[in-house]
């Protein structure tokens, strides 16, 4: 098959974020960590997350990975920094549906900002996993702040 | 010698095709695909032998009866084991290990008995044990590598020692291919009243292995691994140890006096065959066997090693590989490697697109992954289908994936 359905999967925003991924590292004075871990693949990554007045004000991820997981991570990033804890969580559920290729609301679609590209994965269905991870471990971390709130 | 034409158009699998390119499937450490004469066998059983075994007063039931039973002389023959009585059917090679550690040495291990496996062991060769010396106080020992990625046996003389109960250790790696000395392991084991448990996942599929030659004590493998349907693998163990080994599963078919309050079972191997058996299973791996023994394992391994001389040296010059293992003297027909700066799961993404199956990842051996320092890792596995094109047309593929990432260019 011609390679190009590649570029589908690997859309230049997407390489270059896995290639020079923003939000990488450690974080100094985070509130909450996380370490995910993909078990068909080995995939590992370790979410740093400091929320103050259920804000996230903050997120940094360290760990290995492949060009979809690490480019999915410091887009989340770039994009949820900021933003309030049911913000995140309404776009990390967003998330989930764009890239398991169900509809998304156009405010839902604002919501993700540049990470809309990884809509692309959909077509790739072995690598899915790979974009959720870092989502999937925001959305633990947010779940628990909100259970501790409550 | 191999006519590897007419191999191939057994298959009909091979004759298809994957995402419009003809398939090159090369991921048969984790499964390998079925000939026509196994699927007919299959497809022959259901269509006009359909019965139950054991049980049938009536001519189809007693036909696949003796079907059945001449199947667990095969793999008797297969593995030249002293009796077919020594061949238990179990879903594949992980249920053979668990009933290993579960029925013969849950009894036998006492706290401060050391079990030792190597740092090449599958997950189904390493999670039994693990949870057999949490209910026993035994501790794990873990015979490593050298530098070449070969099993070291000067290490292994000191691990296996007095406090050894057993070996359990894996014929080839499903990683690296490394093959360990299976001989010399179990003159060691036995030498300090230990017994040796071989995972022979990877091994007999691929060479003639002789359990009597080899003093194996307990041996695991699994059908889809050697053309033969899912759902279907052998415990070999030899009858003195199967003698003290406890079913696992109780129930139908393994018994043979019942009573309210007790039961008496069959006896070995029946005894621990309990319920209705995957007879379809049985029945294709019989045919999988006599289609084995007909090309003939000297000319598979013979065969397979030349191949896997052939890609070495075609995959290592690439510039960037890193394969781990290589300069392992004993090898079998596995190959892992990466290529610098594109991750295992990208790369097996590209190749996806130019039909070419092969496994990235950790292959179910996370603690030698973590030996070896790396994460993840593309593996190419052969059989004696495969040939020295579907090897130029992974190096190709290879060499484009490598040109998409590093720059951009289709």
């Amino acid at each position: 098959m011609a390679l190009s359905k590649l570029d589908n999967l690997y859309r230049q925003v997407i390489l270059e974020h896995g290639q020079h991924p923003r939000h990488y590292g450690e974080l100094n004075n985070k509130t909450n960590e996380i370490e995910m871990f993909n078990p068909t693949c080995g995939d590992e990554i370790t979410l740093q997350v400091k929320i103050v007045d259920q804000k996230i004000q903050d997120i940094k991820f360290q760990g290995q990975g492949c060009t979809i997981s690490k480019a999915s991570a410091s887009m989340m990033a770039e994009e949820l920094v900021g933003k309030d804890i049911k913000t995140c969580q309404v776009a990390a559920q967003a998330f989930s549906k764009l890239v398991m290729g169900e509809e998304i609301t156009d405010g839902e679609d604002e919501l993700l900002g540049d990470a809309v590209v990884l809509a692309g994965v959909q077509q790739f269905p072995a690598r899915i996993k790979c974009a959720t991870l870092a989502w999937k471990g925001l959305a633990q971390v947010l779940a628990k702040v909100g259970e501790k709130n409550e | 010698m191999i006519d590897v034409d007419t191999v191939k158009s057994d298959f009909p699998i091979l004759q298809t095709t994957m995402n419009e390119e003809p398939l090159v499937y090369l991921d048969n450490a984790a499964t390998t695909q079925k000939p026509q004469v196994v699927l007919e066998a299959i497809n022959q059983y259901y269509m006009q032998e359909n019965a139950n075994i054991y049980r049938g007063i009536y001519q189809i039931a007693e036909k696949t009866t003796e079907k059945f039973e001449t199947v667990r002389k095969q793999v008797s023959t297969f593995v030249n084991s002293a009796s077919e009585r020594e061949i238990i059917f179990t879903k594949g090679t992980t249920q053979a290990l668990n009933w290993i550690a579960q029925g013969y040495f849950l009894d036998k291990i006492h706290p401060g008995d050391e079990i030792v496996l190597s740092y090449l062991e599958h997950h189904s060769n390493l999670i039994p044990w693990q949870q057999l010396a949490q209910k026993t106080g035994a501790t794990l020992k873990f015979i490593p590598l050298n530098e070449d990625g070969d099993l070291d046996l000067m290490a292994a003389k000191e691990i296996i020692n007095s406090q050894t109960a057993l070996v359990a250790i894996t014929h080839v790696s499903n990683v690296l291919g490394v093959v360990t000395p299976i001989a010399e392991l179990s003159r060691l084991a036995h030498e300090n009243n230990a017994l040796i448990v071989v995972d022979g996942a990877q091994s007999v599929p691929h060479h003639q292995l002789d359990v009597r030659k080899l003093d194996i004590d307990f041996l695991a493998f699994s059908g889809h691994k050697m053309l033969a349907p899912t759902g279907i693998g052998v415990l070999y163990g030899k009858m003195e140890y199967l003698k003290e080994m406890r079913p696992i599963e109780f129930g139908g078919e393994m018994i043979s006096k019942v009573g309210l309050t007790e039961a008496t079972f069959k006896p070995i191997p029946w005894c621990f065959e309990a319920g209705t058996q995957h007879i379809a299973g049985v029945i294709g791996l019989g045919a999988a066997l006599t289609y084995l023994t007909n090309i003939g394992m000297d000319n598979i391994e013979t065969y397979e090693q030349e191949l896997t001389s052939y890609a070495l040296e075609k995959l290592s010059s690439i510039s960037g590989i890193e394969i781990y293992g290589e300069k392992a003297k004993h090898k079998s027909s596995i190959i892992s490697f990466n290529l610098t700066g594109i991750h295992a799961h990208d790369a097996a993404t590209v190749l996806d697109l130019q039909g070419i199956a092969l496994r990235a990842g950790h292959h179910c051996a996370q603690p030698l992954m973590k030996y070896l320092q790396i994460q993840a890792s593309l593996r190419v596995s052969f059989y004696f289908y495969n040939t020295k094109q579907d090897v130029d047309r992974l190096v190709t593929a290879l060499l484009k994936t490598k040109e998409y990432f590093e720059n951009g260019i289709i």
